[in-house]
């Protein structure tokens, strides 16, 4: 399959592995990396990537997971108003599983809220014609990489005068994480591995803040084998020529200044909410949108009256931790035992992007399980 | 041919929907299960429209010394997809449940719970679709049952099958027989039906040449075990795809089960419907293909007889059963790396980017 074979080839890979290999041993000290989009950690675990770089490089699962980042109170918020018998509510498929407060998406619609999967919000439109009656909210979250397909979902009803179609809008924005993260005392981090999808549409001259303030190198990579290993590559030269810039592994689809299109209708559509809650991570300024007054027609939040209701995270769980990368997922006191993919806890354990459930789908017996026996795990987190 | 007294009975159905009446149990249900069910399936037993169908006991018992008997539901939506039907599957799946025992399928029933407005003509293709593929698989429908529910109570048109078949008294096929050394056999490219079914709902406004790979694997079994017979373990794999049967393989073994990346078969235009929706093509249904373990020197000859036969033609060895992990299932990925396929927790979902 095109530019999909040719970034999986094993052959190529070790070579990199061979010079990544090489560069290591020039290091003073081990290093640790963070990627930052779950898609990252996704393709990492699911091609045993760590397991091939040398013990001195230690990649850290960082809080790009959509899914994962949502507060319980926002979910809340949205079963709130799946809830309303006059509405359908429609969301991408990873949210459905994500456990509010008392509910998950899944359980709500078994309770009877019209719940709909779809594949774009476009979709939404199609069903807003198709039940004039209804209501229907899309319930958006991601990062700029669906951020437009929203944007452009809301200036077509817009255009098209679909009345009886809103959104509720959990946008979130990756730039402002990444400062909240660098001004985190516990973090030590010698670099990150830059996401691919959410600089194919605002670029990489936004992330000149990491190499120039914090000092840190940044590469923005793809998202098969040969991309993150390229990407690791490009940091470990860096590091070795104490140099701290952006740089761009993901240039076939990646360009400096990002996706104008993309980019004017965010801008037509969204503002910058003053503050959002980033679950793990609490509140940080200026990390969320929200649908500018001129749109207000479309905006939930408006339409509807939300609970708007801040739950705390359970007592046991750390995913704050482990979304800034101080503990790996396995450290967590509740990780394969209270929660588990079945009865997560944490978002981490929800997405099979999250750091916990990629670990605990992928690698609990790789990395935790070193006695060969899935009976084991107990004893061993008992330690 | 139809029983000679039933033949006089029956009206030819004038309706063109589905109604209350055709299960009231009056004469608009006779009429229905005479001209669409009877009359399509055409066999003596059926003809005799009792309300149990009656098996000579002798005859199934010069064929083994165990009875298999299954059942199982269909639901799927859309009724017809490229390479099938909703008739043809419910067949194909209970002849390849009894068929993966070792069992010779021989008769079926066939119940079916009809929405109020469904298509009469719809139904029919359907039930002519059962009875090809009874045809191809060899078997009988030889009883059944209709019930009609209001509009909204069941989505179109649900059918249940339970099928009976006979083991010979040679074959000790059960996922309890795995044996560490033992090699894991496909019949073929994975996915396909899962893949199918998500293109024909038409959500996804994709255009693909992917069929479903609905078939009956009697047949394919029986030239397996004709040149081995002592095959460990042999499953269809359908929901839950290959990773689920695997996984359920090694808890009921206590062994563990190593996949090899490179050797698993997918098509192309799976792998990038996968791709494109973040899928794993392992876990995705298929309703045509045979997981088999056998021990490592039966291996090359089991698989140059499914290499022969139409239904496995694209065969080949993708795994290999370990001592340990036990109860779980790795894949050797084409990087050399090892990690779990482990079981779905629920239904896989589309990431979002």
């Amino acid at each position: 399959m095109k530019y999909i074979n040719e970034f999986r080839n094993p052959q190529k890979a070790e070579a990199l592995l061979l010079e990544i290999k090489k560069l290591s041993q020039s290091l003073e000290k081990p290093i640790k990396i963070m990627e930052v989009c779950g898609g990252h950690t996704h393709s990492i675990f699911k091609y045993g990537i760590e397991e091939l770089l040398p013990t001195n490089i230690e990649l850290i699962h960082g809080p790009g997971c959509p899914v994962c980042i949502m507060p319980k109170g926002r979910l809340d918020d949205a079963i709130s108003i799946s809830q309303n018998p006059d509405v359908i509510l429609t969301t991408f498929g990873d949210t459905m599983r994500v456990p509010g407060s008392k509910l998950s998406l899944l359980q709500a619609k078994a309770q009877g809220a019209d719940i709909r999967m779809v594949y774009s919000p476009l979709d939404s439109l199609q069903i807003a014609k198709e039940n004039p009656q209804k209501e229907v909210v899309f319930f958006g979250i991601g990062f700029e990489t669906t951020a437009p397909s929203t944007a452009f979902t809301i200036l077509q009803a817009a255009e098209e005068n679909i009345t009886n179609f809103s959104m509720f809008c959990n946008h979130v924005l990756v730039i402002p994480a990444l400062a909240a993260l660098l001004e985190n005392p516990d973090l030590q981090l010698d670099g990150f591995i830059g996401p691919g999808h959410v600089s194919m549409v605002i670029g990489t001259e936004l992330y000149q803040f990491i190499s120039q303030d914090y000092h840190k190198p940044i590469v923005i990579a793809g998202f098969e084998p040969l991309d993150i290993l390229q990407s690791i590559w490009m940091l470990l030269h860096q590091l070795l020529e104490n140099r701290c810039q952006v740089e761009n592994q993901y240039s076939r689809l990646v360009q400096p200044y990002g996706n104008k299109i993309a980019l004017e209708a965010m801008n037509k559509v969204f503002e910058v909410r003053e503050i959002f809650e980033w679950r793990g991570l609490g509140e940080i300024p200026n990390s969320g949108l929200k649908i500018k007054s001129i749109y207000s027609q479309f905006d939930a939040e408006v339409k509807f009256t939300i609970p708007n209701a801040k739950v705390l995270d359970h007592k046991a769980c750390q995913c704050g931790e482990i979304l800034k990368g101080v503990l790996k997922p396995w450290q967590c006191k509740v990780f394969g035992t209270a929660c588990t993919p079945e009865t997560p806890i944490g978002t981490c354990m929800v997405s099979s992007e999250g750091a916990c459930a990629a670990y605990y789908k992928y690698g609990r017996f790789t990395q935790v399980f070193q006695n060969k026996s899935i009976n084991q795990r107990v004893v061993i987190k008992n330690q | 041919m139809l029983h000679n007294s039933l033949t006089k009975s029956y009206k030819k159905v004038r309706d063109t929907h589905i109604t209350l009446a055709h299960g009231s149990g009056g004469k608009a249900m006779r009429d229905l299960i005479d001209n669409i069910f009877v009359n399509t399936f055409d066999n003596p037993i059926l003809s005799q429209l009792e309300d149990q169908a009656s098996l000579d006991l002798a005859s199934l018992m010069q064929q083994g010394n165990r009875l298999a008997l299954t059942t199982d539901s269909y639901v799927v939506d859309p009724l017809f997809f490229p390479g099938g039907d909703i008739g043809k599957l419910a067949i194909n799946g209970t002849v390849n449940d009894l068929a993966v025992s070792g069992a010779k399928p021989l008769y079926l029933t066939c119940s079916v719970i009809l929405e109020e407005g469904l298509s009469i003509e719809i139904l029919q293709q359907v039930v002519t679709s059962m009875k090809i593929a009874a045809n191809q698989a060899g078997v009988e429908i030889v009883t059944g049952d209709t019930k009609v529910v209001h509009r909204g109570a069941a989505d179109k048109l649900f059918i249940n099958t339970s099928g009976i078949g006979v083991i010979p008294s040679k074959f000790k096929i059960s996922a309890y027989n795995i044996q560490p050394g033992d090699v894991v056999i496909i019949n073929g490219h994975l996915g396909n039906h899962g893949a199918a079914i998500l293109i024909a709902r038409g959500e996804l406004a994709l255009d693909t040449n992917i069929e479903s790979d609905c078939q009956p694997l009697n047949d394919l079994v029986a030239t397996i075990l004709n040149v081995c017979p002592q095959v460990h373990a042999m499953r269809d794999v359908t929901r839950g795809g290959l990773a689920t049967v695997l996984n359920e393989f090694s808890l009921s073994s206590h062994v563990g089960i190593r996949l090899f990346e490179k050797s698993i078969p997918v098509r192309e235009e799976v792998q990038g419907v996968c791709e494109l929706l973040g899928l794993d093509p392992l876990y995705l249904a298929n309703e045509g293909k045979l997981v088999i373990v056998v021990a490592k020197e039966n291996a090359e000859k089991v698989l140059s007889a499914m290499k022969s036969h139409p239904m496995g033609y694209d065969a080949c060895i993708l795994g290999e059963v370990i001592d340990s992990p036990v109860g779980i299932v790795l894949l050797k990925t084409i990087f050399g790396t090892e990690r779990i396929v482990d079981m779905l927790v629920g239904e896989q979902l589309p990431r979002i980017c």
